[in-house]
């Protein structure tokens, strides 16, 4: 297990040289630092002293990979793809166009955006799993029809409406639930309850239709027709046997909606307000703050490869036939 | 009048074209007819079909550009670019109002100092409802004729077309046809219900600069549609060639290739969107020559979400494609193609990529809900589309902030919200169909 582990770790480590590669070209090569400038000085006739002042303040003045004019090792790190690129690996960031140290930022956010994110992520496993039991339970009846009609219903809505509509009513009309804001420790839960309700009623139409094909898939094993032969009830066969075996779909499908719960969360936290990383986001992409939205996919992806290894533990505790080697 | 091929009417029209290549190639392939027969019987998926095929009409003539000549002996043309469906809205988007006015209204949202300077009230409207004069007592009787006349209207426009399509019927009488009859005449009812009270109302309303919710609402069908099918024309040849690839030749190739897509994938989709639009807007602001007009310049935008939307969605199809491939090439009809001496390519071409057209046949119909869903998300976190391109997100966008007026400013998110829920709803039924019809593990029903 120990071994399978740092195997895994290995394995990340040339995605990330990847990931890293591809925002360096995408951020470096595709529009040179001065059009980089021009586009955030705004006007069309700025001057070129502005903009080596702006490259200058940002450490984008360097050559991009070979600096001919500094001397011994400082000919590699005195270099744009250097500076910015191989320091993301021990997560140094360099600073936003604000002043404030990106690494930081990050850190203090993360706080935030987990209240929010977990929460929604066992809530919304929990009532996508209860609903799709219940239908799965009534299967082949009138309720089970209306159940899957208003579950595709649903995620034909876009989010957008889930959160427009659901701070309108509940926020604005019924006043149950502060519009936004955010404040540390325990008093954040009046805060965070609306926007996880929210999401996890946003999330909820795609992924209890998911899970229903899953648990109907499953019901036609044989070992569900033994534990009927046996006399167990119905209810006792979905959720004693046909539950835990379906746990490995549903646990890869636990990680497909890391990223998603990633978007979701971007436009939870700027419509209600809350100082996470969703919201730095948004800010830095309303505020073209390139440094910012480069280090955001970084640490994306290193949160993605982490959830991949997360899930193949949990794979091990919900399957103990799952060995890792 | 001059005609305009905008780059994402060329990309649209050959859209079309490889859609009708692509029925053409089911027709001859008996085992993908017999799942289009199996979709067709599908109430469902008839009357969702029906509906898309509105969208679709729609977008078709959204997408016929002109440049309208102006008056004068020399040829000079009108800098904005129109399309038919302009046109043939001309009346709806040439009454503006000055500002916001709720659906049907006589009178203007907001109220405003009168001319004589005395008293503040709401002013009348200069299109809305005009025709009345100063009887307007005479507004709800009016509104009323106007329903009953445009549903006698959706009646006689549903007669006909009902009429055309039963010749259709009656040569394929086993499909849906019921579920088509049903959707026509819903749709031609509130058509024709919508063309009648057009003719003197604001349907919807107005927006915040008194442009016709309506107009809008259509017009954004065309960005909606074009999001969903053009990313997915521009990322279907790499993930299918890539895909098959991989899992044909395996190797090094295979290594590669998935540790392209291992690499692209880990980037959660909505951050390298943000960073490649980031750097698409640069670019696009560092090379103004690029683009003769205004219209040009939002458009070559759109295509070029589209392509960056590919960029992230590719991944998906492509690792399914690459297991199949796996599983075909150990196939004794492969392999006797190989011991034949076929070449890798043709194998491929003639063996392996027909065993996997119902693959990609799935993938096309379930991205597009999402892509729609997707537009209207990236839009209004301001990487979508131009900002004066019309479409789902940009409305939603500008109406959002006005919930918290009071009362409130509802008409446009209700606009927004009816329409897309009908496309997408549509394309996510549709798309059930199909995945039950072709998805071979789901052959026996639970």
């Amino acid at each position: 297990m120990f071994a399978y582990l740092i195997r895994r770790l290995f394995y990340a480590i040339p995605i990330l040289i990847g990931v890293n590669v591809l925002t360096f070209a995408l951020f470096f090569v595709v529009n040179s630092p001065d059009d980089m400038a021009r586009m955030q000085l705004g006007a069309k006739r700025v001057s070129q002293e502005a903009i080596e002042k702006w490259k200058a303040e940002r450490g984008y003045d360097k050559p991009l990979f070979w600096n001919e004019n500094a001397k011994g090792l400082g000919k590699v790190t005195e270099t744009i793809f250097f500076s910015k690129s191989v320091k993301m690996f021990v997560f140094d960031f360099g600073r936003a166009d604000d002043g404030r140290d990106i690494a930081r930022e990050i850190k203090n956010r993360m706080g935030p955006s987990l209240a929010i994110a977990v929460p929604v992520f066992v809530l919304g496993l929990f009532a996508a799993i209860t609903t799709a039991l219940l239908l799965v339970y009534f299967r082949a009846t009138p309720l089970d029809f209306l159940g899957v009609a208003a579950l595709v219903t649903m995620m034909s809505i876009s989010s957008l409406f889930y959160i427009i509509g659901g701070q309108w009513l509940v926020a604005k009309v019924w006043r149950w639930a502060p519009i936004s804001g955010y404040v540390e420790g325990i008093s954040a839960a009046k805060f965070i309850i609306l926007p996880v309700i929210i999401s996890v009623l946003a999330g909820l139409g795609a992924s209890a239709r998911w899970y229903r094909t899953i648990f109907l898939e499953e019901i036609t094993r044989d070992y569900v027709r033994t534990a009927r032969a046996k006399g167990l009830p119905e209810r006792l066969v979905l959720f004693r046997h046909v539950l835990r075996n379906a746990l490995i779909p549903i646990l890869t499908g636990a990680v497909v909606i890391i990223p998603s719960l990633f978007l979701g969360s971007l436009l939870i936290e700027a419509f209600f307000g809350i100082p996470g990383l969703g919201s730095y986001t948004i800010e830095a992409i309303n505020a073209q703050d390139f440094a910012v939205v480069r280090a955001m996919v970084f640490i994306g992806s290193v949160l993605y490869i982490i959830g991949l290894i997360l899930t193949d533990i949990s794979y091990t505790l919900a399957d103990p036939r799952i060995r890792l080697s | 009048m001059k005609p305009v091929l905008l780059v994402s009417d060329a990309l649209f029209f050959m859209l079309l074209a490889a859609l009708a290549f692509g029925a053409a190639y089911v027709r001859r392939t008996p085992h993908l007819a017999a799942g289009w027969r199996a979709v067709g019987k599908s109430s469902a998926a008839m009357a969702s079909l029906t509906l898309l095929t509105m969208f679709l009409v729609i977008a078709v003539l959204d997408s016929l550009h002109y440049r309208e000549r102006l008056p004068g002996p020399q040829a000079h043309y009108a800098p904005e670019v129109r399309s038919a469906l302009d046109a043939l809205l001309a009346p709806l988007r040439l009454r503006q109002e000055k500002t916001y006015s709720a659906p049907l209204a006589l009178h203007s949202f907001a109220k405003e100092t009168s001319p004589d300077g005395h008293a503040r009230d709401f002013p009348r409207l200069r299109h809305g409802g005009s025709h009345l004069g100063d009887d307007l007592d005479r507004h709800m009787p009016d509104v009323l004729a106007r329903g009953v006349r445009g549903a006698a209207l959706g009646l006689i426009l549903w007669g006909c077309l009902w009429g055309a399509l039963a010749l259709l019927a009656r040569r394929a009488p086993n499909l849906a046809w019921p579920a088509v009859r049903t959707t026509l005449l819903v749709v031609a009812l509130c058509g024709g219900v919508i063309y009648e009270l057009a003719q003197g109302y604001h349907v919807f309303g107005t927006d915040k600069v008194g442009q016709d919710v309506l107009y809008l609402t259509l017009k954004s069908i065309r960005t909606a549609l074009l999001i969903g099918t053009l990313t997915t024309l521009i990322m279907l040849p790499a993930a299918v060639v890539l895909g098959l690839a991989a899992g044909y030749f395996g190797g090094w190739i295979d290594d590669l290739i998935q540790y392209l897509y291992t690499t692209l994938n880990s980037i959660p989709g909505v951050l390298l969107i943000a960073a490649a639009v980031l750097m698409m807007q640069v670019a696009i602001e560092a090379h103004p020559q690029w683009f003769a007009t205004a219209a040009e310049r939002a458009d070559a935008r759109m295509v070029m979400l589209c392509a960056i939307l590919g960029l992230t969605s590719w991944t998906g199809l492509c690792r399914l494609l690459r297991g199949e491939a796996l599983k075909l090439r150990e196939l004794d009809f492969v392999a006797a193609a190989r011991a034949l001496g076929l070449p890798a390519t043709s194998i491929l071409l003639r063996h392996i990529l027909p065993n996997v057209m119902h693959i990609v046949m799935i993938a096309i119909v379930m991205d597009f809900s999402a892509l729609v869903l997707a537009e209207a998300v990236l839009s209004y976190v301001g990487i979508g589309v131009d900002p004066h391109t019309i479409s789902f997100g940009t409305m939603i966008n500008a109406a959002r902030l006005e919930l918290a007026r009071e009362p409130v400013v509802w008409w446009s998110l209700a606009a927004a919200f009816v329409f897309m829920l009908t496309l997408v709803l549509a394309a996510n039924l549709l798309a059930d169909a199909v995945r039950e019809a072709f998805d071979p593990r789901r052959e026996q029903p639970a």
